[in-house]
């Protein structure tokens, strides 16, 4: 428990290794590298004995829980009196959640009646299937049996500090804290390795930067703004571990800021993400108003399952955060800037590509996502706007990748199709399935970046893999061997991690006959499916490329040393692994003890009133070997074209075909989006708006003038003899020596002399206000 | 005590707080008059928390403190002024005269 | 007795009877007298160290009014940041700006005849919805009563609480306000 209690330490000791290698890194032997390096290792230590400490809580619960699994995963609406049961949130602190401290209030008085019966009603809670409660939910009775069986609530151990707390207590309390749960004790495992691997990583890679130790620096701050994000126990918090991730972003994005792409790229990155910042604000503002004046994860969600807050604020507030998520998660249409921040170091790609920054967007829609789930209906029906964004994002974005050269880009669009995989299956409410595949994601996207970075390390810091790549399978073995197996795991090949991620996502979609088991989303199904087959075709396009033929670039490339090896190798394996985490409980015929299958789900998924209850998909072998087979075809087309040469119908296709023609210059020039915010939205108003305005202006405007103008002469001459010089004119010159007399009064006021104007002012304010006693009184 | 004497008070500060304004030609006197206005105000917001409780102190101090404020800021820009004109005489400001 | 004191005799009556009554408005005339008649040196004298030196009367003078509210503290405050700080600061002006120490002729405008009719407009309005609006009320000091209660006999800890209590908000954002405007001083007055 003193783990779970104490995780503030981590980000707290990373900030400190911020400040301090700013403060004296300059002055160390090493930089001030050596500061961040065993900062990081330690946080990473203490987040392995968090998890070890959270896998004994998750069991202990499991043991002496008796009241959870029938309790609280009961079916939406079958109870509302159950979820204020004070047993399932024992392990948080009072004063972190309201809706927690009342039901403890309302519990106390109970708990002496209920301890007496406890024991015989605990068993028959605990046998779970209570059957009278599947009946009456219907479509969910399944789901609810399943998870009787093997889960029990796991407690959240929320601990907190009033930060401040104004006026009255029950209404405006603003609280700081942590809130350790599975999902939050699983990023900081992810966060901490990736980032202790980075950090090792660079103090080779970026070795004689001329900004080495402020690189260090930001690399700290970057790791502890994302695990205060992650350990958050309020909304306010989330929103500041947000920020902070983002502007920990903007400065390494833009390390090498001497270069103006490279400062564009970190100025775009920001820019684009204030656009869901602004989201984020509004959504938050919504859910803190909407869970009565609390800005508690645990209030929010506890309200939002349960139905205390209403259909309608969820769905605003859900759309709102999901602008936010596009932003940071490079979902499409905000997806431009992650592109583009390649321009940072590459072990800095790694970090934002694996573990910290677009992983946020991820995480918030884990973290609230009872919110998701009411707001969007995500049960039960077929299409929502979660699963679309995904969908289109992991469909487009595997497309993009085919036509980059440098290889950094292809691993970015990579990356904004493989989170639109997460964002799908939380979208069709597999939310297991989306963390585990964030978790594989992690290891094997990071594996790659850090992959791409030793090769351009080797071939003079090229990424161009097209023209300064190209046989590095010899020269550089260990990279080499590394990247295979990452890009095995990208593609989902058995047995590496990413098949059973990228299986379990595709599962939770329910299969092309059957429904699955939060609705059926067949045309997010086929979409991603399209989009696994393009990753497994660019991958092994950007391998041809990369280790194949002759090398292309200057000079003579090397391995890199083991600073940058080993790393890779740690990865590499854990990205072929890591998949066994979440074994199915059976495949076919073969079925998997208890203790080996679905333990990342077991330890991960919370279970409980604060998180509502989906089902989960089970394997389905049909749909694997299917998967399986279109990864295989993914792969085995570019090889015949490549490899082999084969495949002649469409070599040069492009050349030949204007729809082919077509179809590349879209994807070449992505499609269109950074056309279309910076020539179309922007240059709108100054060009085509203004040539327009300028056209109507010459052609209709003038042709009318001219054409009333030539009327005008005629009746202008009559009226000219007749009217003007009799009548008009003595006006005229009547008007004129009045205005010349009124201003020659007039001009004294204005004077530019301010106390002229202050006498003025106070004049008439007084004269108002006098008008105004008398008037009123 | 009646609650007026201490309002009329406060307004005929406040008026001779706006004559000042209106006629001196020293920027930092102008400043002094603007001290009138505000401490007047304060007259007020005292006198009438006598009947709304204490939010009419917290006010006032509130509004000391802004006078703080305004009087480093207003002298800042009035060494500004001298600093560029060698005079602090704000009828030579015209600028704004069109 | 008190209505000879001084012409605006309705004010003199008392409406509570209070004993407290008829010293505290003999201090209370005495000092809007002298208060009066400084406030006005202040923006008629020709020299400007008097007129500071004037200020400083019209500012005791409203001290003095806090105490006779029963305002102890916003008091005590008043004479520590108006006299110990504010003139202090307008004395440091005058000193750089070279005003002149002695008498000077050019102190005024020519608008004296336009702001002392702006100045007599304005009494008299404020004066008239006065009179009107509040006619002989007297002071109730019930709403301190109140607070004494809460506060256990002691208006300044009442006062503390109302600071840090509903008013902290815009209690912390002064403080922000007050280092904006330092900074703000100090980027406008610094020779660069």
């Amino acid at each position: 428990m003193w783990f779970l209690t104490h995780t503030w330490i981590m980000p707290a000791l990373m900030a400190l290794s911020f400040l301090a290698i700013l403060a004296v890194g300059k002055r160390l032997p090493k930089k001030g590298s050596e500061i961040g390096v065993a900062a990081v290792g330690i946080c990473f230590v203490l987040a392995l004995l968090t998890a070890g400490s959270w896998w004994q809580h998750t069991n202990d619960t499991g043991e002496s829980g008796e009241h959870a699994s029938g309790v609280l995963a009961v079916a939406p609406g079958a109870g509302d009196a159950e979820e204020h049961d004070p047993e399932a949130f024992s392990d948080v602190e009072q004063g972190c959640s309201r809706v927690v401290d009342e039901a403890d209030h309302e519990g106390n008085s109970e708990k002496a009646e209920a301890d007496h019966e406890g024991d015989t009603e605990g068993e028959e809670h605990s046998s779970g299937i209570a059957p009278g409660e599947s009946a009456s939910a219907e479509s969910t009775a399944v789901a609810t049996a399943e998870e009787g069986e093997g889960h029990a609530a796991t407690k959240p151990v929320v601990r907190c500090f009033t930060w401040f707390d104004n006026g009255p207590a029950d209404s405006s309390t603003i609280t700081v804290g942590t809130m350790v749960d599975g999902q939050s004790v699983f990023m900081l495992v992810v966060v901490g390795l990736i980032s202790l691997l980075v950090h090792i990583y660079s103090t080779d890679y970026v070795n004689g930067d001329r900004r080495y130790t402020h690189y260090f620096a930001f690399l700290s701050l970057f790791t502890a703004s994302m695990m205060f994000f992650v350990l958050a126990q309020s909304t306010l918090q989330m929103i500041v571990g947000w920020e902070l991730v983002g502007v920990c972003s903007f400065a390494l994005i833009g390390h090498w800021w001497e270069e103006k792409p490279n400062s564009n790229a970190a100025l775009k990155a920001f820019l684009t993400n204030r656009v869901g910042d602004i989201g984020l604000l509004v959504g938050m503002i919504i859910l803190y108003f909407a869970a009565g004046r609390s800005f508690s994860i645990l209030d929010i969600n506890i309200l939002a399952a349960s139905g205390g807050i209403s259909h309608g604020l969820l769905l605003v507030a859900s759309v709102c955060l999901l602008a936010a998520v596009m932003s940071k998660s490079g979902q499409f249409i905000l997806h431009t800037w992650l592109p583009d921040a390649m321009a940072g170091p590459t072990p800095v790609s790694a970090l934002i590509h694996a573990a910290t920054m677009v992983v946020a967007g991820i995480y918030l829609v884990a973290r609230l996502y009872p919110v998701f789930f009411e707001g969007l209906s995500i049960a039960g029906s077929s299409v929502n706007l979660l699963a679309v964004v995904g969908a289109v994002t992991a469909m487009f974005g595997a497309l993009l990748a085919f036509v980059q050269k440098d290889v950094k880009k292809v691993l970015a669009y990579s990356t904004i199709s493989q989170l639109g995989f997460m964002v799908t299956a939380l979208g069709v409410g597999a939310w297991t399935a989306a963390m585990f595949h964030l978790f594989t994601h992690a290891m094997f996207k990071a594996c790659l970046f850090l992959g791409a970075g030793s090769m351009s390390h080797a071939a003079h810091h090229s990424f161009n893999m097209v023209d300064d790549y190209g046989g590095l399978r010899k020269i550089m073995p260990r990279t080499f061997w590394t990247f295979i197996i990452a890009t095995g795991a990208l593609a989902g090949i058995f047995p590496l991690s990413g098949f059973w991620s990228k299986d379990e996502i595709l599962a939770g979609h329910g299969t092309f006959f059957s429904e699955g088991g939060n609705g059926t989303y067949h045309v997010m199904l086929a979409m991603l499916i399209i989009g696994a087959f393009c990753t497994a075709a660019y991958m092994t396009r950007t391998i041809w490329y990369c280790f194949y033929g002759e090398y292309r670039g200057v000079g003579t490339p090397h391995e890199s040393g083991p600073r940058i090896t080993v790393p890779l190798i740690i990865l590499a394996t854990l990205g072929a692994v890591v998949g066994f985490l979440n074994l199915p409980k059976s495949i076919g015929p073969i079925n998997f003890p208890e203790s080996l299958h679905t333990q990342f789900e077991q330890f991960v998924e919370p279970v409980g009133a604060y998180f509502p209850s989906i089902s989960h998909a089970e394997f389905n072998v049909p749909l694997a070997l299917f998967s399986l087979a279109v990864a295989g075809l993914g792969v085995l087309l570019p090889y015949l074209y490549y490899f082999k040469g084969g495949l002649a119908p469409i070599r040069d296709l492009s050349e030949r075909n204007a729809l082919a023609r077509w179809g590349k210059n879209v994807l070449v020039n992505k499609y269109y989006f950074d056309w279309l915010y910076t020539d179309v939205i922007t240059g709108f108003v100054k060009g085509p708006l203004a040539r327009a305005a300028n056209w109507f202006n010459a052609k209709v405007l003038d042709g009318i003038v001219d054409g009333v103008g030539a009327g005008a002469v005629v009746t202008g001459q009559w009226v000219y003899e007749n009217i003007d010089q009799e009548v008009v004119d003595g006006a005229v010159n009547a008007a004129g020596t009045t205005a010349t007399e009124t201003g020659g009064v007039l001009r004294y006021l204005q004077s530019g002399r301010i106390q002229q104007y202050a006498a003025l002012f106070f004049a008439a304010a007084a004269l108002l206000a006098g008008v105004f006693v008398v008037a009123t009184g | 005590m009646l609650l007026n004497q201490f309002l009329l008070l406060a307004a005929i500060l406040f008026s001779i707080g706006v004559y000042g304004v209106i006629v001196r030609r020293n920027g930092v006197l102008v400043l002094m008059s603007i001290e009138l206005i505000l401490n007047s105000v304060n007259i007020n917001l005292i006198a009438f928390s006598t009947y709304h409780g204490l939010g009419g102190q917290v006010f006032a101090l509130f509004v000391i403190a802004v006078a703080a404020a305004e009087v480093g800021v207003g002298l800042a820009i009035v060494l500004l002024i001298y600093r560029n004109r060698r005079s602090v005489d704000i009828d030579a400001l015209d600028e704004l005269k069109g | 007795m008190i209505a000879a004191l001084a012409p605006l005799s309705f004010l003199a009556q008392s409406a509570t009877g209070n004993s407290f009554d008829v010293p505290a408005n003999v201090v209370f005339y005495i000092v809007a007298a002298f208060m009066v008649f400084a406030a006005i040196r202040v923006v008629t004298t020709d020299n400007i160290v008097h007129a500071a030196l004037w200020l400083i009367l019209v500012l005791s003078g409203v001290g003095l009014n806090f105490l006779l509210l029963q305002a102890e503290f916003v008091a005590i405050t008043q004479i520590l940041v108006y006299l110990g700080a504010i003139v202090v600061l307008f004395l440091f002006g005058i000193m750089l700006t070279r005003a002149p120490l002695g008498r000077a002729d050019d102190l005024d405008n020519n608008m004296r005849p336009i702001g002392v009719a702006v100045g007599l407009l304005l009494t008299a309005v404020i004066a008239f919805a006065l009179i009107r609006t509040f006619g002989n009320d007297s002071l109730t000091f019930e709403a301190y009563a109140g607070s004494q209660a809460v506060a256990g006999n002691n208006r300044t800890t009442a006062l503390a609480n109302e600071i840090f209590g509903p008013q902290l908000i815009p209690f912390e954002v002064l403080s922000v306000l007050l280092t904006a405007a330092l900074i703000g001083a100090i980027v406008l007055a610094r020779r660069d």
